[in-house]
């Protein structure tokens, strides 16, 4: 490799070797001595009493092994648990048991599960269960679950189906609105933010094994966080943790969706220890769609108080989000403090007044979906800023520049709390709107549509809250954890390097890019270097990927361990060199004595030497490795400008995808080509919210997007080709200036989109629609208006 | 009640009783332990299980192993040449074609029954070309530059990478 220096060069991954020729193991590709297969017997139901249970011709059964129903498991495993406990909010935390007993709650809610020799034989005996049910009325709809008296109740220990009452207040917003009202304008608008299905391309899947000599578990399974899911699996199996072991092999995605600990994990689990047999349970993508996590589904009423020129003074509003049938891992928080908090955007507004209602429904539960919360907020808020401009007959532009946060008031407290680390927002604005050619857009606009199209130009100038987080600001929000990172530096006798992280990357890219970062510290080739994750085995405790923490609080940890390892080698090489410490240089891999470049020992002659411990300075430990356990002091809040060009066609309602520029400040970045892939797949899933996408429960509660075939997941030939450009503000408080990008371009991108064909659809007077912006739904507001 | 089925995977031929019902992705990943081949929906929208038959994509989910009775089939696995990529991989990897791997296999082959038959494809071409699978990653971007760069490398001349 020609580059003498890693940090900020696009190369190649190192993981693709593997995955490109077909030999990378993913869970599902794992084959145990006995291994049996598990099928787990789910509710047709949203809503109902269980009456009656009959396993009997299932037992008996050619080819099963064993049945369980929730009766047999119920005092074995405890319920699955929350861990996200909001303060402050009267926070329900009904029972879920892996299993239901007596009552199923939404579509998909397991009853029993079958293990067999095969996956067919389970298949087949999992249609000989018989249960009769009473069906219960249903409730899918957040407000109707809250605001109607006779809506049907989920659990007895949630009046009204309330999970959570949050209110977030801070300066005097009623002031601010009745200065408005006053000598001003206030804009007032409801959004409804549909539920998606995240769809990671490789369903979730569980390998158990449980030795009865040993006592000791393993589980290979999809997860996002390893150590985490021990944590969780020995609560919820009584098996003491130091006796779990948990392995994310290859991990086919995850979006959020793959960091919950699922009823499946503790079924299989069991199913492993009580047949003593390897269980292996994969879904089907139906039961990804019905029981894998969800994301968004928030109904929001917003206004905004500002002055005529533009200036916003204050925010006010209610969302009432709908959390599913159960708290799944993480959801309380998802919707108050990674929303709640990043309600005022990038912009200094001054008042807040905020409610969040979570509210139980007999649907799927809802949790972290790529952005988590930070897409929501930020679509708000972004579509508010086109409303006012739209109001005040000011260019979209222009009023979010006359509300950024100045870059010279960073570090920038919010009214919400948080405070900012860096940022300087009109830079990339500027690059953006030169990309897109703004002004010309706009120039083409005066012209009128053209063939029937109406051209449309969307904004999205956001900021996200990233890098999870400092323990301690994040445990005083209720969530059950620290969020510091753990990282192993180990150099063994040759001068090769293996080094852990308490991170589970699936996709990310972070065995190239924590490579990248341990070269460049240690001047080490990287084919030297190899990156160990996702196994509880193999490196101490960390806290997984999620929220855009991998590299910012992951590799941070991994620089600080790095550093630790050279410094430990500097010592070696100067008693060596018989030198002093402070006289050596250390480049590219080499120390030497300055002013005396052939004085000279390598870091791998170092650490043979701190292997052999033949001689070794005063004081000095044997071995070559260091540890890091990174706790950072701020998250870190990336930013940025996209664009979309739009044009619609007022005949059909089609939506032209014409343009897309995204200019994204994730403070230094290591390896570009990977930041590129990962914007362009965040754009994605952000547009498909706002053209394509949403989760769509009948009133009875059964899924009406319940497959490939009826949710669209988005094709190639959906979008243009994305031009991303950057700005370059450090983060100022992390080893390595870093911000984290996995999830900007979700959050980005929806509010850019709709801004789009709103702006396109203003000469129809339209202000406002809904997502997601389908033909009909266009044609009806374009033709509904225009008859009037 | 068993079928006997016998096809060639990669250049070997394999024989084996299986059931009817039996889905030839799952005697791919299971009976014949290839499991570059992934399963990811089951409504043959998302296309991870592509490989071909006969030389054409299709969807071995959507198959039954008894279906492929003497038939020639190429998985993922069948790819490299002695240990050399094959173009569409070397594509994949130069462009970052791929983030957690997981449709690239059928992705690969999809794109290699694409060239096949339009050897010098249009950015148009390929992202209707590759209609049939889906990646959740990548935003199919740098998809389209891979299978550019293996376009490229299979006509005879030497890629350029992606403008960046």
């Amino acid at each position: 490799m020609a580059v003498s220096k890693l940090f900020g060069a696009s190369i190649k991954r190192r993981e693709d070797p593997r995955l490109i020729t077909g030999k990378a193991t993913y869970t599902d590709d794992l084959q145990l001595p006995g291994m049996a297969y598990a099928q787990i017997v789910r509710s047709p139901h949203a809503h109902a009493r269980i009456t009656r249970l009959d396993v009997e011709a299932a037992r008996r059964y050619p080819g099963v092994v064993a049945v369980y129903t929730g009766r047999d498991l119920q005092g074995v495993l405890n319920p699955i648990p929350t861990a996200w406990l909001i303060p402050n909010s009267d926070l329900k935390t009904p029972p879920h048991p892996a299993l239901a007993v007596d009552t199923v709650r939404y579509v998909g809610d397991g009853v029993a599960v079958v293990v067999a020799e095969d996956r067919y034989t389970a298949r087949d005996a999992a249609g000989l269960i018989e249960v009769d049910y009473e069906p219960l009325p249903a409730v899918v709809d957040q407000v109707k679950a809250v605001e109607q008296s006779d809506a049907p109740q989920l659990h007895a220990e949630a009046p009204r189906n309330v999970a959570f009452t949050w209110v977030l207040a801070s300066g005097d917003a009623d002031k601010a609105f009745q200065e408005a009202e006053r000598d001003g304008v206030i804009v007032s608008q409801g959004f409804i933010n549909q539920r998606l299905i995240p769809n990671a391309m490789e369903p979730r899947s569980v390998v158990a094994r449980y030795n009865s000599g040993s006592g000791e578990l393993t589980v290979w399974y999809t997860t996002q966080n390893p150590h985490i899911a021990r944590l969780l699996m020995s609560v919820v199996t009584g098996i003491p943790e130091q006796k779990v072991r948990i392995i994310a092999p290859e991990v086919g995605g995850g979006f959020g969706s793959k960091i919950p600990f699922y009823p499946d994990e503790a079924i299989v689990a069991f199913c492993a220890r009580h047949t003593g047999r390897p269980v292996k349970w994969t879904e089907d993508r139906r039961e990804n769609y019905l029981t894998t996590i969800h994301g968004r589904d928030h109904v929001t009423d917003l206004d905004v108080a500002a002055r005529k020129d533009g200036t916003i003074t204050a925010v006010r509003g209610k969302t009432w989000a709908n959390l599913g049938a159960y708290l799944s891992t993480a959801a309380p928080g998802i919707p108050t403090i990674l929303h709640g908090l990043m309600l005022t955007g990038c912009y200094t507004i001054p008042n807040v007044s905020y409610k969040v209602v979570g509210v139980f429904t007999n649907t799927a539960p809802v949790d972290a979906y790529r952005g988590a919360g930070r897409p929501e907020a930020t679509y708000l808020i972004e579509r508010m800023m086109d409303c006012l401009a739209a109001r005040l007959g000011l260019d979209p532009a222009d009023v979010r520049r006359r509300n950024f946060i100045p870059p010279d008031r960073f570090p920038y407290t919010t009214a919400t709390g948080l405070t900012y680390d860096s940022g300087n927002y009109e830079p990339a604005l500027d690059k953006a709107l030169e990309a897109i050619e703004y002004s010309r857009i706009r120039e083409d606009q005066k012209k009128g549509p053209k063939n029937g199209r109406y051209l449309g130009v969307g904004l999205s100038t956001y900021t996200e809250i990233c890098g999870m987080g400092p323990s301690a600001v994040v445990g005083s929000t209720g969530f059950q954890g620290g969020l510091w990172e753990s990282a192993v530096v180990r150099l063994h006798p040759t001068g090769k390097a293996t080094v852990f992280t308490g991170t589970s990357p699936h996709g990310q890219g972070e065995e190239t890019t924590f490579a990248q970062i341990v070269a460049d510290e240690l001047g080490l080739p990287i084919d030297d270097i190899d990156v160990v994750h996702g196994d509880t085995g193999a490196g101490p405790m960390g806290w997984g990927t999620y929220g855009s923490r991998t590299t910012v609080v992951g590799g941070g940890a991994i620089a600080l361990a790095a550093r630790r390892v050279r410094e430990k080698a500097a010592k070696i090489a100067a008693h060596l060199l018989e030198a002093a410490e402070g006289d050596l240089v250390f480049d590219q891999g080499r120390f030497f004595v300055r002013g005396s470049p052939d004085r000279a020992k390598t870091i791998q002659e170092a650490t043979l030497q701190a292997y052999l411990a033949w001689n070794l300075p005063p004081g000095v430990e044997p071995s070559m490795e260091a540890s890091a356990f990174y706790d950072p002091s701020n998250f870190t809040f990336p930013f940025g400008t996209h664009v979309a060009v739009v044009k619609v066609n007022a005949e059909t309602g089609e939506i032209e995808f014409r343009r897309y520029v995204a200019v994204d400040d994730c403070g230094k970045v290591i390896n570009p080509l990977i930041v590129d892939g990962q914007v362009h797949g965040g754009i994605v899933q952000g547009v498909a919210q706002a053209l394509w996408e949403g989760a769509v429960y009948n009133t009875e509660g059964q899924l009406l997007t319940g497959s490939m075939a009826d949710y669209a997941v988005p094709k190639a030939h959906m979008f243009p080709t994305f031009r991303t450009d950057r700005t370059e503000t450090p983060s100022p408080h992390n080893p390595l200036g870093v911000k984290g990008v996995g999830e900007t371009g979700t959050i980005a991108s929806t509010p850019a989109v709709v801004n789009a064909v709103i702006d396109a659809l203003r000469p129809f007077g339209i202000m406002h629609l809904d997502m997601p912006l389908t033909p009909e739904r266009v044609w009806t507001a374009i033709h509904g208006k225009s008859r009037r | 009640m068993k079928r006997t089925v016998r096809v060639t995977v990669n250049g070997v031929t394999h024989t084996h009783e299986v059931e009817p019902r039996l889905l030839l992705v799952h005697y791919i990943r299971d009976t014949l332990g290839l499991t570059g081949t992934h399963i990811g929906c089951d409504t043959s929208n998302c296309g991870t299980c592509t490989i071909l038959m006969n030389g054409r994509a299709v969807k071995s989910c959507t198959l039954l192993a008894a279906q492929a009775d003497g038939a020639k089939l190429q998985t993922v696995e069948g790819l490299a040449t002695n240990g050399e990529l094959h173009p569409i991989q070397e594509g994949f990897w130069e462009e970052h074609g791929l983030q957690c791997g997981f449709c690239t296999p059928g992705m690969m082959l999809a794109a290699l029954d694409l060239l096949q038959r339009v050897p010098n494809p249009t950015e148009e071409q390929i992202r209707w070309g590759i209609e049939g699978n889906l990646c959740r990653c990548t935003g199919y971007q740098h998809i389209i530059n891979s299978i550019q760069y293996a376009a490229q490398k299979m006509r005879g001349e030497t890629p350029r990478k992606a403008a960046r």
